[in-house]
């Protein structure tokens, strides 16, 4: 299993790197830092998914709340057959379904994201409508740790302590990057993990490019049923895998040129 | 019935909502810690479908939306200005564009239209709700003027799958529509009198206003109620007012700013009509004068006199 996930993220980061070089409007830098909890999730053998029926009402829910950084998800879609493998050339070009963030036209896309703070609170409201049908289904929230500087986000992990809904769980791609700084530099949030176990969650924090460790969060995130919503902060590199972006503050809005992805995917394979 | 019995709309729509969630199991009501004495009778009998998420509007139109994407029938409960305003990006984004993609069935009811917290000053008065709800796409916008129509639009919320925002008076109101009345909700409004030039169209607690405004008239004129702003047959509605020579319209809102008065001068332009029209309401500023309802209207020019006096010579 781990030599098969390292490589599939190797896999996922490559192809990630592909669809930027064809569509270079896409956000590079904040789709390859959560590519290992991606990867963990669609492979792991955790997540119940159907490509052949994306609203099957057996599925866990994966909300894409960080927008603009899920590019990754298209290859993932592509590779688990929610799309056709064609389509990932149409990223961002006139009449595609697949624009600069995936939005819900998209089989096996949950919710439009985009505007920032929303998913974890919708997911919240799935979480509960679930746990009143009395699904076994699970929610899954990806978002960005800039993100948790929406007002919304902080209402949201409140009600779902309250709320007991040990039926989500909240992933915080932790790559310490906003647009224009560093995190710590705009609102510091750290120490996350301990902030939301005040809250009445639990939470790990782990290294988010380790895909093993990642599985075996979600693993235990999914068995405890305890009460309590359960959080992974997954620290992790903003351009992981591109040295240029890894060690620049403002990678957010950069973009690599056909060079630079052929450069970028040689080093990767 | 008494045909002057008084309720309050929220205990109207509250009602039927009750009544509702004794047979179906899939309705849930979500609140931003607002009350109403029916909300009482709804939070004891069906505590599992009944979520308080606290004073935090942005939460109460995300968990409902959630709700909705599983298949329930969600009402976000609050009060009518900081449900519009407070989230009108979660609004925006996880209804009205979600629901051009999937089918969800949330209801933002909002209680104190307009000038309904007469006493609580401009923090509650509620003047840009409708222009700001009208301008979504794939969200209904109803704004009723009695709590007969308030209990016939949540019954139809049950039934129409999408996203509305219902905005309610906080006061109790008479009833200005029969039992037996045959108000089709799709056409959004209705004609409550006619005869005269000039037909006084009308929303919300507006409506009743302006009624009592005609019943003192010297000349006859003509009443519309508009309860909705979509579903509006704009046609229909168009048929019933080129029969006069002027309108005027009076609502609860901030006037020339894309609310009642801009619908009728959208539908007049758009069909090359010439009748005058004249708008009554809150002109660009906030009302931080303390009175009660009848003197901000007085403040405003939009009371009964003012009504009056805007039929018998309105500016062409």
């Amino acid at each position: 299993m781990s030599t098969d996930l390292k490589q599939k993220a190797a896999w996922v980061r490559r192809e990630t790197l592909r669809v930027h070089g064809l569509a270079p409007e896409t956000r590079i830098a904040s789709s390859l830092s959560p590519v290992e909890v991606l990867v963990a999730l669609y492979y792991g053998g955790l997540m119940r998914f159907d490509p052949r029926n994306p609203q099957w009402e057996g599925r866990d829910r994966f909300i894409a709340s960080k927008g603009h950084g899920c590019v990754a998800l298209y290859p993932i879609l592509a590779d688990t057959g929610f799309i056709a493998r064609e389509e990932l050339a149409t990223v961002c070009k006139p009449g595609s379904r697949l624009g600069g963030i995936p939005d819900a036209q998209i089989p096996g896309v949950e919710t439009t994201n985009g505007s920032l703070g929303h998913g974890l609170g919708v997911a919240c409201g799935i979480a509960a409508g679930l746990r009143q049908k009395r699904s076994d289904a699970r929610v899954y929230v990806l978002a960005g740790d800039g993100e948790l500087c929406e007002g919304s986000v902080w209402e949201s992990v409140m009600f779902a302590g309250q709320q007991r809904l040990d039926n989500l769980t909240f992933i915080v791609d932790y790559n310490g990057i906003s647009m224009l700084d560093y995190c710590r530099n705009i609102i510091n949030l750290d120490p996350l993990d301990e902030k939301l176990r005040q809250f009445q969650w639990d939470a790990v924090t782990l290294d988010g490019h380790d895909v093993d460790a990642v599985r075996c969060a979600l693993a235990d995130s999914r068995q405890r049923r305890n009460g309590r919503p359960q959080a992974i902060v997954a620290r992790t590199l903003k351009g992981k895998g591109v040295p240029a972006l890894e060690s620049d503050v403002l990678c957010h809005v950069k973009s690599l040129n056909a060079q630079q992805v052929a450069e970028a995917v040689g080093r990767l394979s | 019935m008494n045909p002057a019995q008084t309720m309050t709309m929220r205990d109207a729509f509250l009602g039927v909502l009750l009544e509702a969630m004794r047979k179906d199991e899939k309705i849930f009501i979500v609140t931003d810690d607002f009350g109403a004495p029916t909300l009482d009778k709804i939070r004891s009998g069906f505590k599992d479908r009944f979520i308080n998420v606290g004073i935090a509007e942005q939460s109460a139109v995300n968990v409902a939306t959630g709700l909705a994407i599983e298949g329930f029938t969600a009402y976000a409960y609050g009060i009518a200005g900081f449900m519009s305003m407070r989230c009108y990006e979660q609004i925006r984004s996880n209804l009205a564009m979600a629901a051009q993609v999937r089918p969800l069935n949330v209801n933002i009811v909002g209680v104190g239209a307009g000038l309904s917290y007469d006493l609580s000053g401009p923090s509650h008065h509620c003047l840009e709700d409708l222009t700001l709800m009208r301008l979504l796409p794939n969200v209904e916008v109803f704004s009723p003027s009695d709590w007969t129509l308030t209990a016939r639009i949540a019954e139809r919320s049950l039934r129409q799958c999408c996203p509305k925002y219902i905005r309610l008076d906080s006061k109790p109101v008479p009833r200005l529509y029969d039992d037996g009345a045959t108000v089709n909700l799709e056409d959004g409004f209705c004609e409550l009198a006619q005869g005269g030039d000039t037909c006084v169209v009308a929303t919300g607690f507006m409506t009743q206003v302006a009624r009592r405004a005609l019943a003192q008239s010297a000349a006859p004129a003509g009443l519309v109620d508009v309860f909705a702003f979509k579903p509006l047959d704009e046609d229909a509605l168009f048929r019933v007012l080129e029969q006069y020579r002027r309108v005027v319209t009076v609502e609860e809102g901030f006037v020339n700013r894309g609310s009642l008065d801009a619908m009728v001068a959208g539908l007049l332009a758009r069909r090359g009509a010439r009748i005058g029209l004249r708008a009554l309401g809150v002109n660009d500023r906030y009302l931080f004068e303390v009175g009660n309802r009848a003197h901000l209207h007085k403040l405003c020019g939009m009371d009964e006199q003012g009504i009056l006096q805007a039929i018998a010579a309105p500016a062409a």
